[in-house]
């Protein structure tokens, strides 16, 4: 050992000089501090502000002024008023989840594994539209489902659709475009981790008595795992607060939690409730989430 | 290589006229060979020499372009690789990672359906001495851990045919020679066929009962071992198994046991039975370690052949000292002389008569116009191990 004494340590123990040390340790906080910082002033406050905006008194308004009065009765009231649109904004973004994934994860695993060289330009294909707005994205959804379309007279001539049915201000339309809105949320992560299967694992499988069906269910589902649970948080959570989709391609009896908050703060100018049910779907999405996380395995995501 | 296919006891793997191309490249050219039941067989070649094409075919996952893979009496050519009674120890082991050992030893009996499998990845672990390693997972393992994992998961399906594409090829050195002792010692105990891929002459000699030697899709020369080394049958064998000094020369003819040949001037004879051919464009093979360096013709022994050369190049190894000796037409012999501690070593520049016995010589069939080829062919990497 002595002989080697004066060998530099390798890369693996690095012993920096005592006097460094003090500022290595203190660099991971520098590094953290933007960050944290504008989480503090521009998530954290707002936060803070909306709960407290969340138990004024409701007989308020915005001319005469909140009063504090700790109106924990505000949730109750939200919730007994629009417990239609809560159930409704989940059942919209679980159906649609459900659409995203069966078309989502064959275009993801064909991206991946079976694309070859049109790899790059299928990726693009799936951005691009959001190079555009959203709100011009969704407004084109209206074009193509409108009454005149090509869409409503094809289901009209296979009578799938009645004479004078219609797909726009429909339910159909919504999770139509729920589904179509935030498809890439869902393929981005999953392509990443389906990227990394080694066909070579499927081979094995293959060659250790798993049919192509097993061998999925074995190998390629578990290991997709980490992308498919990014993915359908990412589709999920966004989709269940959406309000653009329920505006634009639905009517009034679409409407989804998010349509009630966006009216109970810009239209009917009911600061409490609207802050009382925002509070009321974060947790509902935080309880989601957290039971979804605990059955589905954390080991990979947290 | 094909008299061997006339009897074949339930079993014995057969290629009939084996064939895959890949475009207007042919990988594996019209082969045919029988690996009997219990051997352990090695498919010896450069890469890009159809070896591992082969195995896959053999495992399935690839398709042949023509002929048949049969397992005993039964064709298995159109069978889908999970319904063959066959498995792989792959190249890269291709173990599953989000399973721990015990799952990937157990995933081919769990597919099959079999409930109980406790006891037997217990014992399949304890065989290649991973007892306790169960609840780990492959990324927590060595190279020679994961390896014997592999091998593992394979042989505990008691396959009628274990397939290794190169499995030691990532092992280091000691590793590899350790692995090599080990898989000799399960195969024997537990009397599996073996067929091995693999570009390391050393491992395949070692190893193998029978060594097939690929070329460009199709078999060289094929039996055991030394008989391959003692008698190679092409210039190709006789440079890519060990080395060798071919002298590029002329057969004419018998006379008595021996065939005559003439190269670079000079007379010799080769004993009928080690010469391929009597007559025509001639290689006279005679392996480095063969050749004997004395001072002149005069102490050359009775019966022994030799030409003379200066030495332009010694290097000591340890075991032996390997010489260059270039001989009066340009050509530079490799000599092998054993460090037997007799005997001092040679400079650089002392003229030498090598010579050497002529049953030790051998007579290949060379193409009209190939000169001398006294350099080893150079053992390739492993990349790519498609095709």
């Amino acid at each position: 050992m002595t002989a080697l004494a004066h060998v530099p340590t390798s890369a693996g123990s690095p012993a920096p000089p005592p006097a460094r040390r003090g500022r290595n340790r203190l660099l991971p906080y520098l590094l953290l501090l933007p960050g944290a910082a504008w989480l503090l002033v521009f998530f954290a406050l707002p936060l803070l502000q909306l709960a407290a905006a969340s138990l004024y008194d409701p007989a308020g308004s915005l001319s005469t002024g909140y009063a504090m009065t700790w109106a924990v009765g505000n949730y109750p009231d939200a919730l007994q008023a629009y417990w239609p649109q809560f159930l409704r904004s989940f059942l919209y973004s679980a159906i649609a989840l459900v659409l995203a994934l069966l078309m989502g994860y064959p275009l993801a695993y064909a991206i991946a594994q079976k694309a070859g060289r049109w790899k790059n330009l299928l990726l693009v294909a799936v951005v691009a539209p959001m190079f555009t707005s959203f709100l011009v994205r969704t407004l084109a959804w209206k074009t193509i489902l409108s009454d005149n379309g090509a869409v409503v007279g094809l289901l009209r001539d296979v009578h799938l659709l009645g004479p004078d049915g219609r797909l726009l201000a429909t339910p159909i339309a919504v999770v139509l475009g729920l589904t179509y809105n935030f498809l890439p949320f869902l393929v981005l992560p999953l392509y990443a981790s389906l990227e990394r299967l080694d066909p070579r694992l499927l081979e094995a499988a293959s060659d250790l008595y798993a049919s192509p069906l097993r061998a999925f269910a074995r190998v390629t589902l578990p290991l997709s795992m980490p992308g498919l649970i990014a993915g359908t948080l990412l589709f999920f959570i966004p989709a269940t607060g959406d309000y653009i989709n329920a505006e634009l391609l639905g009517t009034p009896n679409e409407y989804m939690i998010g349509n009630v908050i966006d009216s109970a703060f810009l239209v009917r100018l009911d600061y409490p409730q609207g802050a009382a049910l925002s509070f009321l779907l974060m947790a509902a999405i935080l309880v989601i989430v957290f039971a979804y996380l605990r059955r589905a395995g954390t080991e990979e995501v947290l | 290589m094909r008299q061997m296919a006339q009897e074949t006891p339930a079993g014995d793997l057969r290629l009939a006229d084996l064939t895959r191309r890949f475009g207007v490249f042919t990988a594996v050219d019209d082969l045919s060979l029988t690996i009997p039941q219990g051997s352990f067989f090695a498919l010896l070649g450069a890469s890009g020499c159809g070896k591992t094409t082969t195995l896959r075919m053999i495992a399935g996952l690839e398709t042949p372009t023509g002929g048949q893979v049969l397992l005993g009496d039964r064709d298995i050519t159109g069978l889908r690789p999970y319904k063959r009674p066959v498995n792989t120890v792959f190249q890269s082991y291709a173990l599953f990672p989000h399973l721990d050992i015990h799952e990937n030893v157990a995933f081919g009996l769990r597919r099959r359906g079999i409930r109980k499998v406790g006891d037997q990845v217990e014992r399949m672990l304890a065989l290649v001495q991973l007892q306790g390693y169960g609840r780990r997972r492959p990324a927590q393992l060595s190279g020679g851990q994961q390896q014997r994992v592999a091998l593992a998961r394979a042989l505990i399906n008691h396959p009628q045919v274990l397939l290794l594409d190169e499995p030691l090829g990532a092992l280091d050195l000691k590793l590899r020679r350790q692995m090599q002792l080990e898989l000799k010692r399960i195969q024997t105990e537990v009397g599996i066929t073996f067929v091995h891929v693999t570009h390391d002459q050393e491992e395949a000699m070692t190893m193998a009962d029978t060594v097939a030697v690929m070329n460009a899709g199709r078999i060289e020369q094929l039996g055991a071992p030394a008989d391959i080394y003692e008698y190679p049958a092409t210039a190709f064998v006789a440079n890519f198994l060990g080395q060798s000094n071919l002298l590029a020369a002329e057969a004419g003819g018998h006379a008595g046991d021996d065939v005559l040949v003439t190269a670079h001037g000079a007379r010799f004879s080769v004993p009928a039975g080690r010469a391929r051919l009597v007559d025509g464009p001639a290689f006279l093979g005679v392996r480095p370690e063969k050749l004997h360096l004395v001072d002149g013709p005069d102490e050359v022994p009775a019966g022994h052949q030799h030409v003379g050369g200066v030495v332009t190049d010694a290097s000591y190894v340890g075991v032996s000292t390997q010489y260059l000796v270039r001989t009066a037409w340009g050509s530079e012999l490799s000599v092998f002389a054993a460090n037997s501690g007799l005997g001092g070593r040679l400079a650089t520049g002392t003229p030498v008569t090598a010579h050497w016995d002529p049953r030790h010589a051998f007579l290949l069939p060379r193409a009209g116009g190939a000169d001398d080829q006294t350099t080893p062919l150079l053992d390739e990497p492993p990349v790519g191990a498609l095709p």
